[in-house]
């Protein structure tokens, strides 16, 4: 969206959009609260297995933990350069985050894979359900969040002077939402897997 | 830019029904989102008249067992969200802009995404009713209870949806009306110069933005449940059925004052007005509802006193549900103390306002009895709680809605309603209200278990019954009278003026109806009840200035309008197709959400610009800018009369 009424005066002094970002990702804590504190209520209530001890591979997902911590660290160079009006490293850094955010995607679509072979569907017993929505709609989200930022990366081509207004204001509530992605991943993967895996 | 731009042209017609489609303007929005609400209204109205009417003698049989379930299902849904919460919205998107002294919301686009979101949803909920019947299960829905185990067919699929495409539409509205509050006051109003509806919209909408999901969440769950074979709600899997329940109610209770602090907001408008006085204690209004905000998450299992949660869990909750009776207790002893010793004008909208007291201390004082978990055993899930919570969202909040129409009417549309014909309209919904609901608190106390289809002669139930059917059908003859009383002013010339109750808030400063632009010059706010000192301070005589301004400040003037746009209206179409897709074909859904990320696509590369230079509308705002104050006020109303002249 485009700044719409007037931005040249704010109450605040803060920009309407990223109030607006503030809003929203204030709201979707509340919307993985409700899911963190759903599979948290149902640990340890499966009838039959498979259970997280059996099934969980710890160190493969501290790999895409890692690779995913690592994005945020990529998009905050990226914001730095469209800061600073440097376009082609604004573009470098953008698409590395792409690539890393996929890469997280990859080893979700592996591990949900996995698991299935393994006998655990969300059909299969409560942590199936649990686990599979809680990841799943973390993954949408992630997913949505590399749609975003290719959505970017195009429009630094088309139309590179727009990106850049307000220190790039888009790029920031791109970045907002991405680092947001990260630090639920961070809980869900100690909540999960560290806490809940062993 | 320039390809984008010739793409992506943004509509520039005002007029007719295209006008209406494309609109971003708060005001036209606020009056769709009103009328649009008040028709479903009406059909929830209709649906409790088709259950009074069966339960109007013993053993009746007017409807089916089944369809009853539906009715009473469809008429809590539509009352609270089809209803009730977009009443509240007409009011946010109409006035607040106006009380804030700003041009537009933050974001107007999504204000009009929000309204067709909305839309779509109350159209996808009532089409159930022809697609193989609505939802049966309440408005609350219980799982297990709405699993595919236990209610075959579409109509909790159609609840789901049609909540989850309503949930998208508030929570957007929300968002608009956090950033507008918060980011686009006049200058000079600080937090504690806001008017008090302004501050109960900015809680409401942070109480949307933290309780939507929470229902999002459970109704992804039992879609899931229902749709895709998941174990949430399966008892034999070890799926708890209380999870269901707290999830809803830490939604639903919350939602409660979602419900009620609007009220609370327009009844602090309407009291000072028509008291002639400031609202008694401003500042321990606010923080009471500040408070009934944050105590409204603390309150939730007093829905489920009855499910076993233990000793300690009730208790706890007791003691939080009493507590939020002292905020509430204190804002209306704050509101009898603004009419004490008042001049009061007892014109339609106080007496919906005082009728709103009265009948909300009755609500609130059977609230307090069940807020003791041990008396609440012995009234959970009888024609008691039907009472109370009537009692708080009919004589509460539709009281308080209605006082709110009778007090904005005229700016909305530059004509008065009728005072006759109001009183009679209040006093037929005053006594039809408590003749309705009254008797019910004694059918509960005698054992009426709410939700039944029929019961028995010699329950000994039929007189009260027979009352509280007689009293509903009163309120139905009161909305006919409201009716003609609409349909009667809006024949009339303009004859409201621009501040026809001697109002205290910014909107009364500008013509009514207002111009598209509401201020030529964006207002210097340096008190509480702004207009209200800027007419009086010094006792100098009124000086009725369009405008707002005493001053006009010498920066360049230079109006922004937002421009039109289609998106929002298909972006809302795509979540409706999908929804339809959901049910019937999958195919539907990817095109419904092809459509919506289409729409929103275009929506963010559609240009920014304001209004061309050469759009008429600009230029009036420009010229009326640039006169003198005193010459304003007759230049809007000759634009006014020619633009009237120019729709016939």
């Amino acid at each position: 969206m485009e700044p719409e009424t007037s931005t040249h005066h704010t109450t605040t002094g803060l920009n309407h959009r990223k109030l607006l970002m503030w809003a929203f990702l204030g709201s979707d804590c509340m919307f993985f609260g409700s899911l963190i504190a759903t599979y948290l209520i149902y640990q340890s209530r499966s009838i039959v297995g498979p259970i997280p001890a059996d099934i969980l591979d710890i160190p493969v997902t501290s790999v895409s933990t890692f690779v995913l911590l690592m994005s945020s660290f990529m998009m905050v160079l990226s914001y730095n350069a469209i800061g600073k009006g440097d376009m082609r490293r604004f573009r470098i850094w953008v698409m590395g985050t792409i690539l890393m955010g996929c890469t997280f995607l990859g080893f979700q679509v592996y591990e949900f894979r996995e698991f299935a072979l393994h006998g655990l569907t969300p059909r299969t017993n409560l942590f199936g359900s649990t686990f599979f929505t809680l990841t799943g709609f973390h993954g949408a989200h992630v997913t949505l969040g590399v749609i975003w930022l290719a959505s970017l990366f195009w429009f630094s081509y088309k139309d590179p002077e727009t990106l850049k207004k307000d220190h790039g204001l888009s790029v920031d509530l791109a970045a907002l939402y991405w680092h947001f992605v990260d630090i639920v991943w961070i809980v869900i993967f100690t909540v999960v897997y560290l806490i809940g895996g062993v | 830019m320039v390809s984008i731009s010739s793409v992506f042209e943004r509509p520039t017609t005002y007029k007719g029904i295209a006008g209406w489609l494309v609109t971003v303007d708060h005001k036209r929005i606020g009056i769709l989102y009103g009328v649009t609400a008040f028709i479903f209204f009406m059909v929830g109205g209709l649906e409790a008249l088709v259950m009074r009417w069966q339960l109007a003698r013993p053993e009746m049989t007017a409807v089916t067992p089944e369809v009853y379930n539906q009715m009473f299902t469809m008429h809590g849904t539509t009352m609270i969200f089809l209803a009730i919460m977009p009443l509240g919205a007409a009011f946010f998107n109409f006035i607040i802009p106006l009380q804030i002294g700003a041009r537009d919301v933050a974001f107007p686009r999504l204000n009009a995404f929000s309204y067709w979101t909305f839309l779509a949803g109350g159209i996808f909920l009532n089409s159930s009713w022809f697609l193989g019947g609505a939802p049966n299960a309440g408005w609350f829905g219980y799982a297990p209870q709405t699993t595919k185990l236990f209610n075959l067919g579409y109509g909790i699929d159609f609840w789901i949806m049609g909540l989850q495409i309503l949930g998208i539409a508030s929570l957007a509205a929300a968002f608009n009306f956090i950033v507008t509050i918060v980011n686009l006051r006049a200058p000079g109003m600080s937090l504690m110069k806001m008017p008090v509806f302004t501050w109960m919209t900015l809680l409401t909408s942070i109480l949307l933005v933290l309780a939507f999901p929470v229902i999002t969440v459970a109704l992804i769950l039992l879609l899931m449940d229902r749709s895709y074979g998941t174990l949430f709600f399966t008892t034999s899997a070890g799926g708890d059925p209380i999870l269901w329940q707290h999830l809803f109610w830490v939604f639903g209770h919350p939602e409660v004052y979602i419900l009620i602090l609007p009220a609370m907001g327009i009844v602090s408008e309407v009291l000072p007005t028509f008291s002639k006085k400031p609202l008694f204690g401003y500042p321990v209004v606010i923080l009471s509802g500040i408070i009934i905000a944050f105590l409204g998450w603390a309150v939730w299992s007093h829905h489920m006193f009855t499910v076993g949660l233990g000793p300690i869990a009730n208790a706890a909750f007791t003691i939080t549900t009493m507590a939020i009776a002292i905020p509430t207790g204190v804002k209306i002893f704050n509101w009898i103390g603004t009419m004490w010793k008042g001049s009061l004008v007892l014109n339609s909208a106080m007496l919906f306002s005082i009728g709103f007291i009265l009948m909300f201390i009755i609500g609130g004082l059977s609230g307090v009895m069940h807020s003791s978990a041990s008396s609440d055993a012995q009234q959970q899930d009888t024609y008691f709680i039907v009472a109370h919570i009537h009692y708080v969202l009919f004589g509460g909040s539709i009281f308080a809605i209605f006082s709110g129409i009778y007090y904005w009417f005229p700016k909305m549309t530059g004509k008065l309603l009728s005072e006759t014909i109001g009183k009679i309209h209040f006093a037929l919904t005053f006594a039809g209200f408590n003749l309705a609901f009254f008797p019910m608190h004694f059918l509960g106390l005698d054992g009426m278990p709410r939700r039944v289809y029929s019961y028995e002669s010699a329950m000994g139930w039929d007189l009260w019954n027979f009352v509280s059917t007689l009293g509903a059908f009163m309120i139905g003859v009161s909305i006919l009278v409201f009716l003609h009383n609409v349909a009667k002013s809006m024949r009339k010339p303009n004859d409201a003026g621009n501040d026809p109750w001697n109002g205290r808030t910014l909107e009364w400063s500008i013509s009514s109806p207002p111009p598209v632009y509401n201020f030529a010059h964006i207002p210097q706010v340096k008190t509480l009840d702004d207009w209200w000192n800027t007419k009086y301070s010094g006792k100098k005589p009124l000086r009725k200035v369009a405008g707002g301004s005493e001053q006009p400040s010498g920066e360049a003037v230079h109006i922004e309008l937002p421009g039109l746009s289609y998106f929002p209206l298909f972006a809302s179409l795509g979540l409706l197709i999908a929804a339809y897709g959901m049910m019937f074909s999958l195919v539907l859904v990817v095109l419904g959400m092809l459509l919506t990320m289409a729409s929103v696509y275009a929506w963010s590369l559609e240009p920014a610009e304001e209004h061309s230079p050469s759009d008429p509308l600009s230029l009036e705002a420009k010229e009326i800018a640039s006169l003198p104050l005193d010459a304003r006020t007759d230049r809007i109303a000759e634009l006014l009369k020619s633009s009237q002249g120019r729709k016939k």
